[in-house]
């Protein structure tokens, strides 16, 4: 662990995307002591505001705050992806490693309902599961996780299947270990990496489909402050206030940023045949 | 390889079943009476009208005899009728998909085009400057939110060019300038993340490719450095190029779907927005269920393509 940290350190692309995930994260979890105003405040005098010392990033068209709106913005995007991401990691590697497990029809079944989620383009899937249970953060999350789901699923399966088929699990089994036992203590260590890795890289995609689906109406909902909602509401008055236009499509694009340099990163650690040609 | 194919459109037969069941079982999933969310979102619901709509959508049926008549329909291509219009979803569709179909095409080629010579500009320079750029540029451009990028073009277009059509549509044959005028914004935007993805996974294959012997040993029978690039290097190289475009086509019809709800443009992203909010489900099935399938036989040319170039694939 101390290794890799080190080795983070040294890998500027990486260490790049840790400072930009450190500082959203910052901003998510501790927006009500850094935001300078409500982020539901309105005062209708200060609308289409410049940038200023009063409201560091301007104001939108009912005079909240921009800074202080981005900041709970954050806080939504983080937590929808890391709900959806949760969700899919979880379910989804659970699925991967029970179809290696068990083989047979499990595997073809479990595997091939995951390739049916995966013949959808992302954002239909979404809007479909979306048109189903009805707009909202939290069904946001729901929708973007089954649409994670089949990521997750193959990539634990692959590596899962070389385990199993190893003469030390075989062992383990002799010894009596259980199928359970056998899964968690030897098969999930051995897939951790690329999980993690994969877990980072989905957290940066995570972040720009909630924001999409917000713009479209179809995410999260006013008043609850999200960055796609932002941009899409700055959209009628960006002739008057391009600036909050501006700031909220910049912080969906810092945050998902973040975590796709991140992932970069943790992949060119865990995974070392790869440094230097893509890192 | 015939093999392959054969099983490749086994697969694609149970993939397409179980899409069908999927997008069938969207209306049905529905928390409460989807009938009434539907009604309830115009005019006044009557018990009348609501066993009206549930005939007329087979939902007195059982459910297997309710998903036959269902698909029956939609492989004959009918896919139902507009709740509000009255008029069938697929005229609905038919009008709409050249649309989507022109700009996920425009957009494609544009990535295409511009990627090939970024990737091969930054392996040729591996280490240099130009490739320090390329590179920086192609992991923000990853993560660039088209949506956003299209917002900030349609600003400064209206502020510095305010004579630019932007918003809407006009058919090609009708107006061919007015239409690749009003196509150019959108395209760019859809296509920047699928440049960064292509001109990022094309250097690394280059270089994977240019580190191996018989690049060496070309070098050492005196090929040119361009011959051993375009007619020896590049041909490899583009293999692994060919399945991040099969994948990147996934991102780029999202993209699209996105896009055009900010250029105001009459495609499927914009018919199944409004079919959604105004709770018009079997339209919204439709349109989902034709997207998904031109997807599905896009990934199916792709996967071809890549068997055919490269005879290595095995196939299992």
């Amino acid at each position: 662990m101390a290794s890799m940290a080190r080795r983070l350190f040294h890998n500027r692309i990486g260490f790049a995307g840790f400072v930009l995930c450190v500082v959203v994260l910052v901003a998510a979890l501790f927006a009500p002591l850094l935001a300078t105003h409500g982020p539901r405040e309105q005062s209708i005098r200060d609308r289409f505001q410049g940038p200023s010392a009063q409201h560091v990033l301007g104001t939108d068209n009912f005079g909240r705050d921009v800074y202080s709106r981005i900041l709970y913005g954050f806080r939504t995007s983080i937590a929808v992806a890391f709900g959806a991401v949760g969700i899919a990691a979880l379910l989804g590697s659970a699925a991967g490693l029970a179809a290696a497990y068990f083989g047979g029809w499990t595997d073809r079944l479990l595997m091939r309902s995951m390739d049916v989620l995966l013949a959808f383009p992302i954002i239909l899937l979404a809007i479909a599961v979306l048109a189903v249970l009805g707009p909202g953060s939290v069904n946001t999350a729901l929708a973007i996780g089954i649409v994670y789901l089949p990521i997750f699923a193959r990539l634990a399966r692959g590596p899962a299947l070389t385990v199993l088929s190893w003469d030390y699990v075989a062992a383990a089994r002799a010894l009596g270990a259980g199928g359970l036992r056998v899964v968690m203590r030897h098969v999930l260590p051995n897939v951790m990496a690329p999980l993690l890795v994969q877990l980072t890289l989905s957290l940066s995609t995570a972040i720009l489909v909630e924001a999409s689906l917000s713009f479209l109406g179809l995410g999260t909902q006013p008043p609850t402050p999200s960055l796609g909602l932002m941009l899409s509401e700055s959209r009628d008055y960006m002739l008057i206030s391009g600036w909050t236009s501006f700031f909220s499509g910049f912080a969906i694009l810092i945050a998902s940023l973040g975590f796709n340099l991140f992932g970069d990163g943790l992949r060119d650690i865990v995974d070392p045949a790869l440094r230097g040609v893509d890192g | 390889m015939t093999t392959y194919v054969i099983r490749r459109l086994l697969d694609l037969a149970f993939v397409l079943f179980g899409v069908s069941v999927l997008i069938f079982m969207m209306l049905r999933l529905i928390p409460g009476d989807a009938v009434a969310i539907m009604l309830g979102a115009n005019i006044d619901i009557t018990p009348e009208r609501i066993e009206a709509l549930r005939r007329q959508l087979g939902l007195h049926l059982p459910l297997h005899q309710q998903y036959a008549q269902w698909l029956g329909g939609v492989l004959q291509g009918d896919f139902g009728r507009s709740v509000w219009t009255g008029r069938p979803v697929a005229d609905e569709i038919v009008g709409r998909l050249p649309v989507t179909l022109q700009l996920s095409f425009m957009a494609l080629a544009f990535a295409i085009v511009v990627s090939f010579p970024l990737g091969m500009l930054a392996a040729g320079a591996r280490g240099g400057r130009a490739d320090a750029v390329v590179r920086l540029a192609s992991i923000v451009g990853l993560t660039l939110p088209s949506f956003w990028v299209g917002v900030l073009l349609l600003y400064v277009t209206s502020m510095y060019l305010p004579a630019w059509p932007t918003i809407g549509y006009v058919p090609f044959v009708e107006d061919p300038v007015g239409n690749l005028a009003r196509m150019a914004l959108p395209t760019f935007a859809v296509a920047l993340p699928m440049i960064a993805a292509l001109t990022r996974i094309l250097r690394s294959s280059l270089l994977d490719v240019l580190s191996l012997d018989y690049i060496r040993t070309g070098k050492a029978k005196g090929l040119a450095t361009r011959t051993l690039f375009y007619k020896h290097a590049l041909r490899n190289a583009m293999i692994p190029v060919i399945t991040v475009i099969g994948v990147q086509v996934g991102y780029l019809l999202s993209g699209v779907v996105v896009i055009e709800q900010v250029f105001a443009i009459p495609g499927l992203g914009r018919l199944v927005i409004g079919a959604i909010n105004e709770r018009n489900y079997p339209l919204a099935q439709g349109v989902i269920l034709v997207a998904t399938v031109v997807f599905v036989f896009v990934n199916l040319v792709v996967d071809l393509a890549y068997a055919w170039i490269d005879p290595r694939v095995e196939y299992t």
